[in-house]
């Protein structure tokens, strides 16, 4: 790695009650890159998520953001700072419309420019284009709250994408899909990478190889190992941890 | 083909009934409708606060009462016989002199501004302070009434001040003109109507705006939209400061009307009740809360004329009812029939 990466995470604990759901965890992603953490229930894939934007803080560690420690910051600016996420369960705003929430989600976030039926014209045109990208175009005046639980994640994939954030934490994007789904998800996913960074957090290995990126496996809050999908896959290692077989 | 939404037939109808009025009722009748239309400026407050915004306020009667006080207020010091320095009950509970506050509403337009901005100034303070600090839900419903006993209590213990339990009552003029005389009392009227469809638009085109996309997307995910970039606080405290704004207005007219303002009339109870007529009408729709209003506060007039005690037997009924038939309203009730889903 020769740039500095987007983002660090340093040494991070979370300690809930003496329970570390992360337990000096380090991880860096480079601008533009593609990583897919995965692990066994509660190697702390979503706390790790939740404490990048902000919901949960550490108890001790720095998460760094272009240089900057973000991990005291109040959420919606460290949304400003450029990274949104995409949670587990789908996060739509039920009682507005599909388009609705495509404007919200690529609008004007200041509140005093809230006052008006106008939308800025490419605000516009990035919820037509994100629309036509998840494939709700034809949806876009559907309550979000009557769409089905994949379309729902797509719309959700879609406004994490909209927002033009850097980078992009995607919690189980293809959770209650099926595998043309899933698929078009990971090309989705592939296509913003570049441009974009991703985080993919998901159980499906089906899935994790389709996205092809670098893999990183959390155990019990840390780093166990990264690498390629077929590295990791080959390590005897990880195969115990998942099968909660005791390490040696 | 464009067709109208029951919410537009509804509000078409209701103000024509209101422009209707003044030609077809006596003097008294009148008053009352003047009153309850009145009311439904809370009632309307709390669809744009509650409805659309999620946050369920248990204490509008506070913003109604600094309303209602700041204007009965000016009516005491314009009511001064020539020589009075002060308001009889300030005489009789040993005040020496007319307290500085209570000279600034002296002039008739001050009282005016501060009906509106004295709600306005004190709920967007309290909003801030609350949304900052990100209560909500059920412990934000509960300091509201909390707020609402002790305002009411503070105006019972500072009898010198406030007129204590009885409150301030006995008008005279209001710019000049007798507030009990015809003329003021169809100007009230006409004035009332103009308010209520000045704010029934207002509202629409407000809940129409991203502003209003934003209240409901915060009430059904504030979450989400925090984590989309959002500071749900503003929007919440512009909302809550709408409302407690259209509380101050609605409590300055209803203590024209009624020519009487009392702790009675803003504590906890009513407090309740203007919930209830929005929950009744449709706590989504602003067509709905007037509406809601209006039909409530008839029963409670014709319930309390006949049976006085039954009433707030009747009002939990109601609730009761609207809350496990009609969780939408009557608003809710009507859409649902129109649009069969």
């Amino acid at each position: 790695m020769t740039a500095a990466p987007l983002l660090r995470i340093e040494q991070v604990t979370v300690d809930f009650d003496g329970f570390k759901a992360l337990d000096r965890l380090d991880l860096a992603l480079p601008a533009g890159s593609l990583t897919a953490v995965i692990g066994p229930n509660g190697a702390g894939k979503s706390t790790m998520c939740d404490t990048i934007i902000g919901r949960v803080r550490p108890t001790s560690g720095r998460i760094v953001f272009r240089g900057e420690d973000i991990s005291r910051l109040p959420e919606h600016r460290i949304v400003a700072r450029g990274i949104c996420r995409k949670f587990q369960t789908p996060g739509v705003l039920v009682g507005l419309s599909v388009l609705d929430n495509m404007l919200i989600a690529a609008g004007d976030r200041r509140w005093w420019h809230a006052f008006g039926r106008k939308v800025a014209a490419t605000t516009a045109q990035q919820a037509d284009k994100m629309l036509a990208l998840v494939g709700l175009d034809d949806r876009r005046h559907a309550l979000a709250g009557e769409l089905s639980h994949g379309e729902k994640q797509w719309l959700e994939i879609g406004m994490v994408v909209a927002s033009g954030c850097e980078l992009l934490l995607l919690d189980e994007p293809t959770a209650g899909m099926g595998a043309a789904e899933s698929r078009r998800t990971a090309e989705l996913i592939r296509a913003l990478v570049g441009s974009q960074t991703v985080l993919v957090i998901d159980h499906d290995i089906d899935f994790v190889e389709q996205l092809g990126g670098h893999v990183v496996v959390l155990h019990q809050g840390t780093r166990f190992t990264e690498g390629s999908l077929s590295e990791v896959r080959d390590n005897p290692d990880v195969a115990s941890i998942y099968l909660g077989r005791a390490q040696s | 083909m464009t067709r109208v939404s029951p919410d537009t037939l509804v509000a078409a109808l209701v103000l024509l009934a209101a422009a209707c009025a003044p030609a077809l009722l006596a003097p008294y009748q009148l008053n009352l409708l003047g009153r309850f239309l009145a009311l439904a400026l809370t009632a309307m407050g709390l669809v744009l606060l509650w409805g659309q915004g999620g946050v369920l306020s248990l204490g509008q009667g506070v913003f109604f009462g600094l309303g209602g006080y700041v204007i009965a207020m000016h009516l005491k010091l314009a009511g001064l016989a020539p020589g009075e320095t002060m308001p009889d009950f300030m005489v009789w509970t040993g005040l020496k002199a007319l307290p500085v506050w209570w000279n600034a509403f002296a002039s008739p337009v001050v009282a005016l501004i501060g009906v509106v901005l004295v709600p306005a100034v004190i709920g967007a303070g309290f909003a801030w302070l609350m949304f900052r600090r990100r209560i909500d839900g059920v412990y934000f419903a509960l300091i509201t009434q909390a707020l609402g006993l002790a305002f009411a209590t503070l105006l019972i213990s500072q009898q010198a001040y406030t007129g204590g339990f009885n409150g301030l009552t006995d008008f005279q003029t209001l710019f000049g003109v007798r507030v009990s005389s015809p003329a003021m009392q169809r100007g009230l009227y006409w004035l009332t109507v103009a308010i209520v469809v000045l704010v029934l638009f207002g509202g629409r085109w407000l809940l129409a705006t991203r502003f209003g996309r934003l209240l409901v997307a915060t009430r059904d995910g504030a979450n989400r939209v925090r984590f989309l970039g959002y500071d749900p606080a503003p929007y919440k405290v512009i909302a809550f400061t709408l409302a407690a704004v259209l509380s101050g207005v609605s409590g300055a007219l209803f203590t024209l009307y009624a020519g009487v303002i009392s702790p009675a009339l803003v504590g906890v109870v009513p407090s309740i009740e203007m919930v209830v007529w929005v929950a009744i009408g449709g706590r989504t729709s602003l067509v709905g809360a007037i509406v809601g209003t209006l039909l409530v506060n008839y029963a409670k007039d014709q319930i309390s004329t006949v049976l006085p005690s039954f009433w707030l037997y009747a009002l939990g009924g109601l609730f009761i009812v609207a809350v496990t038939v009609a969780p939408r309203g009557l608003a809710g009730l009507i859409r649902r029939a129109e649009r069969p889903a």
